[in-house]
């Protein structure tokens, strides 16, 4: 037997978090194409139709589509303890997750509710299959380090997010009115500022000095701020659901969003101080993600003390935390952790004297490419929600090309994998 | 005095730099400074790897009775990295700069989620099952 084999049964097989990540970008194509069709009316509100259904073709078909199949692959390695039960779990949000985000939008675009309720079973059963091997993964956490914490928190986010969106798709799909409409506000908040922020921060603390071999954080912001995240999201809701005291709902969203600003600020100011002067995709993504994350954040606070600030401000939230931020950050950890798996297991074959290295998986100016073309996309689409007339089209063409070259490159890598692991000798 | 996490945890930052500067010679092209940093970088993982494999790890399989757990996959992964030294070796001395940068890029991951485990897992459980030792322990890593 290879050596390396053991090592090989923590890991899942390459197969299970490749079907996630090949997936993703299908569905930012699919939210372009509604974003063509819905043209300039999907952005005349943030909560038409249209926008419905392109946001939750991006937040649940594309980023959790991988940030689900990556947490799969790192907890064993992050927490020491396995997920019982890897593969079926995978493979069965994965099929859930792919029918609930598209009956989801189709609910939403067509207005059907059939197609709602759909989403909401299938959705509903992907997340708690998922959510229940996480749990499990996490008590038996070998160590309580900082990133475990940072991982319960973002999963117990993800929890509440799936609650409310239940509750929404009730009063969607079945015409059950919610207990209180302030959770129109607080599933984006939880889905956004609770759980993709909390993962992308956990994640930041341990990859950005990883990566570009920069300064570690200050040890009060990787030991606070996911707390101080989260009691801050859970007093915000409470005050935005009773609604009696808006000045307090103001005052702990502006220190929510000054939480962010601090985070995706410290980030970049790592990253000019980084040993490692090679500058990569991974890199500009994370530029590009910090950048808007800090400008989503200060959009949020103007809205959050002056709500009879423009509608217009909340598409510009959702398009800088999502389009600019979390799918920018999820573009540049892809680049990473598809030629890296891609290499692992390639090396368990044939061992690490013949396995070629990572930048044979996909070479840098692919990357370079998608980086260039999201940050049209990201442009244009904020443009777009000032100006949609005549730009929504861009916009759509924009977001459209970006996730054509993610999905070529990401192809054109699982393909190398293929051809070099049916030219290796069978091992062991 | 510091304990078996602080002073193993400092040595990987050490060669960090280390690789960082072979990396970036190569990036500039500058063949005779890569080659230099890659052998200073080298020579300095090789102590590290030596110090582990001969004095922490067999003192830590002793007061555990864990042989084949975590120190075992510790020292598969150090041959995986000593694979990928060795192949670096030959594309520096080719100035064979895309494979250089490729293979650095490998290595730098698979040195990276290593180190992880390490300092987030087998450093803190030695500090707790070895911390009486630690000074005796770490003479090896000043030599």
């Amino acid at each position: 037997m290879h050596p390396a084999g053991l090592k090989l049964e923590q890991a899942p097989p390459i197969a299970v978090p490749f079907r996630f990540f090949l997936t993703a970008p299908v569905f930012l194509l699919a939210a372009a194409a509604l974003l063509a069709w819905g043209g300039a009316e999907a952005f005349a509100a943030r909560a038409t139709p249209a926008a419905l259904a392109i946001t939750h073709l991006v937040t649940l078909g594309y980023m959790a589509m991988v940030m689900l199949g990556a947490m799969l692959q790192i907890l064993p390695v992050l927490a020491g303890a396995p997920v019982p039960g890897a593969r079926l779990v995978a493979g069965t949000s994965h099929a859930l997750l792919v029918v609930g985000s598209a009956a989801l939008a189709g609910g939403f675009a067509l207005g059907e509710p059939a197609l709602t309720k759909l989403a909401a079973w299938t959705l509903g059963a992907a997340f708690a299959a998922f959510l229940a091997a996480v749990a499990a993964a996490l008590t038996r956490a070998a160590v309580r380090s900082a990133t475990v914490i940072g991982m319960t928190l973002a999963a117990v986010a993800l929890a509440i997010t799936v609650t409310l969106g239940l509750m929404l798709a009730a009063m969607h799909g079945w015409g059950v009115a919610p207990p209180s409409f302030a959770i129109r506000e607080l599933h984006p908040a939880w889905g956004l500022a609770g759980w993709t922020g909390l993962l992308v921060a956990g994640v930041a603390y341990q990859v950005v000095p990883m990566f570009q071999m920069t300064p570690p954080y200050p040890p009060a912001m990787t030991r606070w701020f996911p707390a101080a995240v989260f009691v801050l999201l859970a007093a915000w809701s409470v005050a935005a659901w009773h609604g009696e005291v808006p000045t307090l709902a103001a005052t702990l969203a502006v220190f929510l969003a000054g939480g962010y600003i601090a985070f995706a600020l410290t980030t970049l100011v790592l990253q000019t101080r980084r040993k490692r002067r090679v500058p990569d995709a991974t890199l500009a993504f994370w530029q590009l993600g910090m950048a808007s994350i800090a400008l989503a954040a200060a959009v949020w606070c103007v809205r959050a003390v002056r709500p009879e600030a423009p509608e217009v401000l909340d598409l510009l939230i959702g398009i800088l935390a999502i389009g600019g931020g979390a799918v920018s950050v999820i573009a540049g950890m892809l680049y990473k952790i598809v030629p890296f798996l891609g290499w692992f297991h390639l090396q368990a074959s044939v061992g690490p004297k013949g396995a070629p290295h990572m930048k044979k998986f996909l070479g840098d100016s692919p990357q370079q490419l998608h980086v260039r073309v999201h940050l049209l996309a990201v442009v244009f689409l904020a443009a777009a929600a000032v100006w949609p007339r005549p730009l929504v089209y861009v916009a759509a063409a924009a977001l459209g090309a970006s996730a054509l070259v993610q999905l070529r490159n990401l192809a054109l890598a699982a393909r190398f994998y293929r051809a070099e692991i049916a030219r290796a000798p069978r091992a062991g | 005095m510091s304990s078996i996490s602080e002073a193993m945890t400092r040595d990987h930052r050490a060669c960090d730099e280390r690789f960082a500067a072979a990396e970036g010679a190569a990036a500039d092209g500058d063949w005779a400074r890569a080659a230099s940093a890659f052998v200073t970088f080298r020579t300095a993982m090789e102590h590290h790897f030596t110090v582990e494999e001969e004095t922490l790890f067999p003192s830590f399989e002793r007061h555990t009775g864990m042989t084949a757990g975590p120190t075992e996959m510790m020292r598969m992964e150090h041959a995986e990295m000593r694979e990928l030294f060795e192949r670096l070796a030959v594309a520096a001395a080719a100035h064979d700069a895309d494979d250089f940068l490729g293979l650095a890029e490998t290595l730098n991951l698979l040195m990276q989620q290593h180190n992880m485990k390490e300092e987030q897992v087998l450093y803190a459980l030695m500090d707790e099952k070895l911390g009486g030792e630690a000074a005796g322990l770490l003479a090896a890593l000043a030599r």
